[in-house]
């Protein structure tokens, strides 16, 4: 007769549990940066450039000096003297921390002012007075490559043009080859926009430097504090031992809080120069307008096909902006990401793309906003050519994927790009969602409403991504591997603590991790604790983002979980004076196999640890494990929406969103779901209202709420999310994938293939996200594609 | 009361002008000396110490800062402090003291429903979010789920997709119309 724990009641795998977390939030107790204040604490505001690109011929800071309760003004001639007016980017370039001979993007940092109160500092950045001599702009990356373009880093030794990088991967004869066989080459242009996490909170740091025991401590809204300590020991020359970076609650991340900002920096060293601490909070438009964005990149893609419809290969040549410093972080080997992860769930035999990086006088950034390092633009990308390539053909959407698609049986599969994917039922994935949305049906639906003058359309999106960077083979960032770690103290009472490496911005991480540990050891999920974001405390990891903490520090949970286990394990046969052979497990109690019902609990072993132990055996029952992923973990999803569209106005509704989403083995299901709503529901932003660009000065048009629009409560479509397909990763130790940033990846392409849907007959192949009303009013009235790519023209 | 602060010189003091205000916030009374400018979140952050109501952009959109005033749902970043002299405020740290059971530790149903349905990721703009939510069930305890969302469109949420805070909503509405029937 089992006695083993109802891993459901202790919330161990699969249990829906409330979260942790929330008991402060909803009392309005978070501990976010700006609810902090020190002794002492000073406050810092940035002077922003309000031009694009201009000489800086002066800076006159005397009336700034002047204002009653101002402590400090720094300009970037004084962080040159101490040799921080430039600092390292996380992509081996160098970024300006205060702007020196010029400023090359709006909304720059120029200068800034530590002063009692923030009114007062804002005050005395108002009296600074800057000279600027306006050069001519360069907002993307046809005008950056252009003869007779401005040089924007005429700062950097052997930098002669706009170009950041070329690279390229693939086999671009064997491709060649493909597209001569061909009996059909789809092609697609698009520009995928700029656009910005934006989380509710804006990033911000309390720098806190103690004289007297000469340690450094910062409270950042960083979503890496390890990576952090690192840069700062780097940027500020400090020994790394006496350097704490404290993440405390963050406000949402979306990968906006993973760089080192010219903020952080100057809060640093004024909080060494005054030796006090110094607050610095960003507003909104500081954050849209100077802090890492996402995207702006143009592809060129063509698909060779054979006209069964079955895929010969593929070619992609994607123009990534950059703005005016290369500071993304992201693996360095790979200098567009993972964007050659494009077409992975596609069986293709040869593929060869190419990419460029320029630099362009615009904020800096490209790798951020749930993109998994850029697999947002590789599935969309490859969507959206698929979309295309089945038009061409004639092809039923479902059926031109579903024949494409890797066989369930052929995993593990190599992608022509380099990739090993090792797990997906897609074809079960795509049956789920076609059923869910009622496929058949609705395209009897929409042949009636076309003859009747409306506009139905559905689109598809499919993605697979690779999850959980990475193992150390492959990737590193600034050189530091990809591992991450957990350390798991299990007390005398069985109750027990967890930190790991990385750092929730609201995944659950509180709620999750305890979730794991109860299901390898039958400690009830209740009695862990979990904790993040002190390094001080801390194992060492490389943060969260990219999707990446279920699958490489929950794989750290569950491996330090089992250390501590098979400790417990002689624990058990000494409490129970047999071997360690004759003990057995089962949730929560080891037990003698041929006398179950002599056994002892997680809680007895936990006691043992501390007051038994046998001879020869270290006391106490603490860990930690390192964990180096041996693979990149593969969620699959298929994402359908259906919408209709105005004809005589161009909006469009979203009628329904289905979702199949299959990431392995899910922890907790219900905090699973709301990852991906609020992926899908960045998908929609995406797709129809929010974006960033630029006119031909260089002005920045949505750098504040009013221009940047967030889909709300009343505009966000509902969404009918689907579990039934679960496919576990073969080699992560409890068979789970990552899931936070799928929808966000995949769910824009549903959207966007929905509307050119509904609008085929016009011939209209591609319209730019996002498909404003203005834009698919041009396209279906005058029948042809419409682009979005900057400059946006002054009359628009 | 003891207020210590830097002496910036006789003209400094001049130069900036105070006004003194009264009003009470969650049940409290308080008094303060504010310059004119200040903003009513600044007021009930730095000034009273209450970090639960956020600030989350300078262009009244996100709604992260609701508030309360005598009732109303107010965007405390577009209010003035001084606007708020001779007024009530509640923030969402009064909501547990209005809920059932009397002041002090008791959840409001709101607080309980976002809990129960999963409302809140990152917690930023929940308390704006349960304020604005208060706000439309205290004039409608019945709305359905359009009521909520159109109720809501003052408040944005980057981390949740709105689904589930609307069933939170409608989980509160639906505790406290049988707390008010039984």
């Amino acid at each position: 007769m089992t006695q083993a724990l109802d891993e459901i009641k202790i919330g161990g795998l699969g249990a829906s549990r409330k979260r942790v977390e929330d008991d402060r939030f909803i009392r309005g107790k978070g501990n976010y940066t700006d609810d902090i204040t020190l002794p002492g604490m000073l406050h810092m505001e940035i002077l922003r450039s309000p031009l694009a690109h201009a000489r800086i011929k002066s800076i006159d800071a005397s009336k700034a000096w002047d204002i009653p309760g101002v402590h400090l003004v720094l300009t970037g001639e004084m962080m040159a003297t101490r040799n921080l007016a430039w600092m390292p980017t996380l992509s081996y370039d160098t970024q300006a921390v205060l702007a020196t001979d010029k400023v090359r993007f709006q909304g720059q940092e120029v200068a800034c002012v530590i002063a009692d109160d923030p009114y007062i500092a804002k005050d005395a950045c108002e009296a600074i007075d800057v000279d600027y001599e306006p050069l001519p702009v360069i907002v993307n990356p046809k005008q950056a490559v252009a003869d007779g373009a401005p040089v924007i880093r005429d700062d950097k030794e052997n930098q002669p043009d706009n170009v950041v990088y070329t690279w390229e991967v693939g086999d671009a004869a064997g491709t060649d080859r493909a597209f001569e066989q061909a009996d059909v080459i789809s092609r697609l242009q698009l520009h995928y926009p700029r656009s910005h996490p934006s989380p509710i909170e804006c990033c911000g740091s309390i720098a806190d430097f103690n004289r007297a025991t000469s340690k450094l401590t910062v409270y950042m809204t960083t979503q890496a504090p390890h990576i952090i300590r690192a840069a700062v020991a780097l940027v500020a020359e400090l020994p790394e031992h006496m350097i704490r970076i404290i993440s405390p609650d963050i406000g949402g991340g979306f990968g906006n809080k993973v760089p080192v900002y010219p903020g952080y920096v100057c809060s640093i060293l004024a909080s060494i120069l005054l030796e006090r601490p110094v607050k610095w909070i960003e507003d909104k438009t500081g954050n849209l307008i100077s802090t890492g964005f996402a995207r702006d990149i143009y592809l060129d893609g063509e698909m060779a096909l054979r006209s069964d419809g079955k895929i010969l290969g593929v070619r992609m040549h994607c123009d990534a902006d950059h703005g005016a410093f290369f500071s993304d972080a992201q693996p360095s080997k790979f200098k567009i990401g993972l964007l050659h992860s494009a077409f992975a769930a596609y069986d293709i035999p040869v593929a060869h793309l190419q990419a460029r990086g320029t630099y362009t006088n615009k904020a800096p950034g490209g790798v951020a906003y749930r993109c998994s390092f850029r697999v947002t633009e590789a599935m969309f990308f490859q969507e959206r050519m698929v979309q295309a390539a089945a038009g061409d053909l004639g092809m039923d959407q479902a059926a031109f994927r579903r024949m494409n698609f890797v066989a369930d049986e052929d995993f593990p599969h190599r992608t022509p790009l380099g990739f090993l994917t090792d797990s997906g039922q897609y074809a079960k994935c795509l049956d789920v969602g076609l059923k869910a949305v009622g496929y058949e049906d609705f395209r009897k639906r929409q042949e009636e409403a076309r003859a009747k003058g409306r506009l139905l359309g559905l689109g598809i999106s499919t993605m697979t991504e690779p999850l959980g960077a990475g193992n150390s083979r492959e990737y590193d960032i600034l050189g530091i591997k990809m591992f991450d770690s957990a350390e798991l103290k299990v007390h005398m009472t069985g109750k027990a603590i967890v930190r790991t490496g990385a750092r929730t911005q609201g995944q659950g991480h509180e709620t999750t991790w305890a979730q794991i540990v109860a299901h390898e050891l039958g400690i009830p999920a209740e009695d862990i604790v979990v904790e993040e974001g002190d390094t001080d405390t801390a194992p060492f990891g490389m943060g969260t983002y990219a999707s990446r903490s279920t699958p490489v520090a929950g794989a750290a949970v569950a491996m330090v979980s089992r250390k501590i286990r098979a400790k417990a394990r002689k624990l058990a046969a000494h409490l129970l004076e047999v071997s360690e052979e004759d003990i057995e497990w089962e949730l929560g109690r080891f037990y003698v196999r041929s006398a179950p019902d002599r056994g002892v609990t997680i809680q007895e072993c936990a006691m043992a640890a501390y007051s038994n132990m046998p001879d020869g055996m270290e006391p106490g029952l603490e860990n930690t494990a390192y964990y180096d992923p041996p693979n990149l973990t593969w969620p699959f999803a298929v994402y359908i929406a259906t919408v209709e569209v105005d004809p005589a106005t161009g909006v469009w509704d979203v009628l329904s969103v289905v979702a199949v989403d299959d990431c392995g083995v899910r922890i907790n299901p219900m905090i699973v779901e709301g990852q991906i709503m609020g992926g899908l529901t960045e998908a929609y932003a995406m797709a129809n209202m929010q974006f960033i660009t630029f006119d031909a000065e260089g002005n920045c048009v949505g750098s504040n709420y009013m221009d940047y629009l967030l889909p709300t409560a009343w505009e966000t479509p509902g969404f009918e999310l689907h579990s039934e397909v679960v496919t576990p990763c073969p080699h992560h130790p409890i068979g789970a994938k990552g899931i936070g940033e799928c929808a966000a990846v995949g769910g824009p392409a549903a959207f966007v293939n929905a509307v050119i849907d509904a609008l085929s007959g016009t011939g209209v192949r591609n319209i730019d996200m996002p498909l404003l009303p203005d834009r698919v009013w041009e396209a279906l009235t005058h029948h042809r594609d419409v682009s979005g790519a900057p400059p946006v023209r002054s009359d628009d | 009361m003891t207020v210590v602060y830097e002496d910036l010189g006789d003209e400094a003091e001049g130069a900036v002008p105070v006004r003194r205000i009264r009003f009470s916030i969650n049940g409290r009374k308080m008094v303060a000396e504010v310059e004119p400018r200040l903003l009513l979140s600044h007021l009930i952050r730095r000034g009273v110490g209450l970090t639960g109501t956020h600030m989350g952009c300078d262009t009244t959109n996100c709604g992260a800062c609701t508030v309360q005033v005598d009732g109303k749902p107010v965007k405390s970043c577009t209010m003035l402090a001084v606007q708020a002299d001779g007024h009530e405020i509640t923030t969402v740290e009064g909501l547990a003291m209005e809920g059932a059971g009397g002041p002090g530790g008791v959840l409001h149903p709101l607080q309980e429903g976002f809990k129960e349905e999963h409302g809140l990721q990152c917690g930023f703009c929940t308390p704006g979010m349960m304020m604005a939510a208060k706000a439309l069930l205290d004039e409608n305890p019945d709305p359905t789920e359009e009521d909520v969302r159109w109720a809501l469109s003052g408040n944005l949420c980057r981390c949740t997709g709105y689904q589930n805070i609307v069933k939170s909503v409608l989980w509160a509405a639906a505790k406290l119309r049988s707390e008010s029937a039984g």
